[in-house]
């Protein structure tokens, strides 16, 4: 089991962007220095609510994407659906709101040495990091293909500006009003081969992510996957995110999304017991 | 009024500061040294240890709820042979004080986890988790009968002998918790951890069914803090002597204090940590505050506090 991330650190960081796409809102965090220590994959907690919150827990969000600015120094941006009362709140805040957050969380998307064929997979908001992950295969001089879907136009993340760091973009809607009508696992076997993808990278829901790795089973692309449970915590403590997974002696047990994930190798979890009692 | 003093006691345990962390809540502690020293704190009270290595209920584990939050963890852990190679080793190399805590399925393995913890240098207490809900049925729940809280209190005193204060955690969940810690310190018990979860259920509007995977979850959170004040409260004063570990909801110095006036000589942060890495540190400095702001000199000296008539000066 891995520990906690090393440069993981808990700071009161300014809001200093607040933008409604959709949606969505892209919110951008002034948080200094830690901005080099945050790599694709990587997420953040934070706490909502208030001082005086009935939500005692904190909500967990991928960082999309960093950036430095003369203005505001280190920033972070967040994809952020108001679907619940904390991440409504977050949505809710304006320019110049405190926030207390941790950060950087968890494992990244591994960055290959070489220059390889790299397909990302999004499936919803779960597109969110793959856009600054796009941008850092890009400069390593890898060819970068990205599939995104959902089940209507309205759930697709897809910014203009993140377009321009990959070579191809498709897109899938389940109700046909947006890309393609059909389901964004559909191509991907073909594409392995069309495009002699070695590497693929995905964010998504846990079916998603599941249908992936069977597609991909007994081959030899690799598949990381960023993946999503119910977390209390986010900084290991807690052990509610647990997955199954298997480790190189073949030994099952649960492991913490949150500090040996949410990136784990996609062949490694054991899919069909998830959500199941794990004997070991 | 600067000099506080503000250290406690357990039994015959020592500690610098009376706030700890709560098992099941910091893991034994390795994550939260990230964000603090855990030397600026009383002890790490490790997640219940049992003999071999458990991977805990299904997911999923957890639900948030109103102030409060449902877990569904089922004691998962890697088993004490891992846990005495590197969790006390390296809480030791931190130079944390530690209280150990143990869970087992029978009396039999209380009794043989306690003979693995006895000579194990760097061991400040054993707490002797009775009442973990999680488990697959209410026989389990030790603390629920009288019988069988005394059986494991027992076993765990034969085994241990003299050498490290027994602190007995129950649960509230039962009709009169007087008489189960009355009858665990008669078995041995040095101190009592009042209050471990409460059992509870959510069940998903969308799915139809309990949430949980589990079904049934403890509850924890500020929901829970009064019932965790009333249980100290009845306790300390049936049994004053017995030194309490108190815990359930707390997120501030004030409700740190108020379970120290209702009797308890320590408190346990557990799901405040979930929402905030640093609260034990912020509760600590906030309950500093708060005892020389109402002109204690001594934290020992508000431990019961609230029990005193009326009329009573310090």
């Amino acid at each position: 089991m891995a520990g906690i991330n090393r440069n993981a650190a808990q700071i009161l960081a300014n809001v200093v962007g607040n933008k409604k796409v959709g949606q969505y809102h892209q919110i951008l965090i002034s948080v200094g220095e830690l901005v080099a220590h945050c790599k694709p994959g990587n997420f953040v907690a934070i706490s909502v609510g208030g001082p005086s919150s009935r939500m005692v827990l904190r909500r967990a969000f991928a960082i999309s994407r960093t950036a430095i600015s003369p203005q505001y120094g280190g920033t972070i941006e967040l994809i952020v659906a108001p679907h619940g009362s904390g991440s409504s709140w977050l949505c809710g805040l304006p320019e110049g709101a405190q926030i207390d957050i941790a950060l950087p969380l968890g494992t990244a998307f591994g960055i290959p040495t070489t220059t390889v064929n790299a397909l990302l997979v999004g499936g919803g908001y779960g597109s969110a990091p793959l856009f600054g992950l796009a941008e850092v295969l890009k400069e390593r001089g890898c060819r970068v293909d990205m599939l995104l879907g959902a089940s209507t136009a309205a759930k697709i993340y897809a910014p203009l500006e993140g377009k321009r760091s990959v070579n191809s973009l498709r897109i899938f809607t389940e109700d046909g009003s947006m890309g393609e009508t059909g389901r964004i696992t559909t191509p991907i076997a073909q594409l392995i081969t069309d495009l002699q993808i070695d590497v693929i990278y995905s964010c998504g829901p846990m079916a998603m992510l599941k249908a992936i790795s069977q597609i991909l089973d007994g081959g030899n692309v690799v598949h990381q996957c960023a993946v999503e449970e119910a977390m209390a915590c986010g900084i290991g403590i807690c052990m509610t995110c647990v997955l199954p997974v298997k480790d190189e002696s073949g030994k099952i047990g649960n492991l913490r999304s949150c500090i040996d994930g949410p990136v784990m190798d996609g062949a490694s979890i054991e899919w069909d017991l998830v959500g199941q009692t794990v004997v070991l | 009024m600067s000099q506080l003093d503000f250290s406690t006691t357990l039994g015959t345990a020592w500690f610098s500061s009376p706030i700890f962390t709560a098992s099941g809540c910091a893991g034994s502690g390795k994550e939260l040294a990230q964000f603090f020293d855990l030397r600026d704190m009383g002890a790490v009270v490790t997640k219940s240890i049992m003999t071999k290595p458990r991977a805990g209920r299904a997911t999923p584990r957890m639900a948030e709820t109103p102030s409060g939050m449902l877990n569904s963890i089922g004691l998962q852990g890697p088993g004490i042979d891992a846990f005495l190679a590197n969790d006390i080793p390296w809480l030791v190399e931190q130079k944390a004080r530690i209280i150990v805590s143990i869970a087992g399925e029978a009396a039999e393995e209380f009794a043989s986890l306690a003979r693995r913890l006895r000579g194990v240098a760097g061991i400040s207490a054993l707490e002797v988790n009775i009442s973990c809900p999680n488990v697959e049925n209410r026989g389990l729940v030790f603390a629920c009968q009288l019988e069988s809280a005394q059986h494991v209190i027992e076993g765990v005193r034969r085994t241990i002998g003299g050498d490290l204060p027994i602190i007995a955690k129950l649960s509230p969940d039962v009709t009169d918790i007087v008489s189960i810690a009355r009858g665990v310190v008669d078995a041995g018990a040095d101190g009592l951890a009042l209050i471990n979860t409460v059992l509870g259920m959510v069940i998903n509007p969308n799915t139809m069914r309990p949430h949980l995977g589990g079904r049934t979850g403890g509850l924890s959170g500020p929901a829970i803090r009064p019932i965790a004040v009333r249980a100290i409260y009845q306790v300390h004063e049936a049994l004053p002597k017995v030194p309490i570990l108190g815990m359930g909801g707390v997120a501030s110095g004030a409700d740190a204090f108020e379970m120290i006036l209702a009797g308890a000589s320590g408190v346990s942060v557990g799901t405040a940590s979930f929402g905030n890495p640093t609260a034990i540190i912020k509760i600590q400095d906030e309950l500093r505050a708060i005892l020389i702001d109402k002109g204690f000199t001594s934290m020992r000296e508000a431990i019961g506090f609230a029990h005193r008539p009326e009329s009573s000066v310090r």
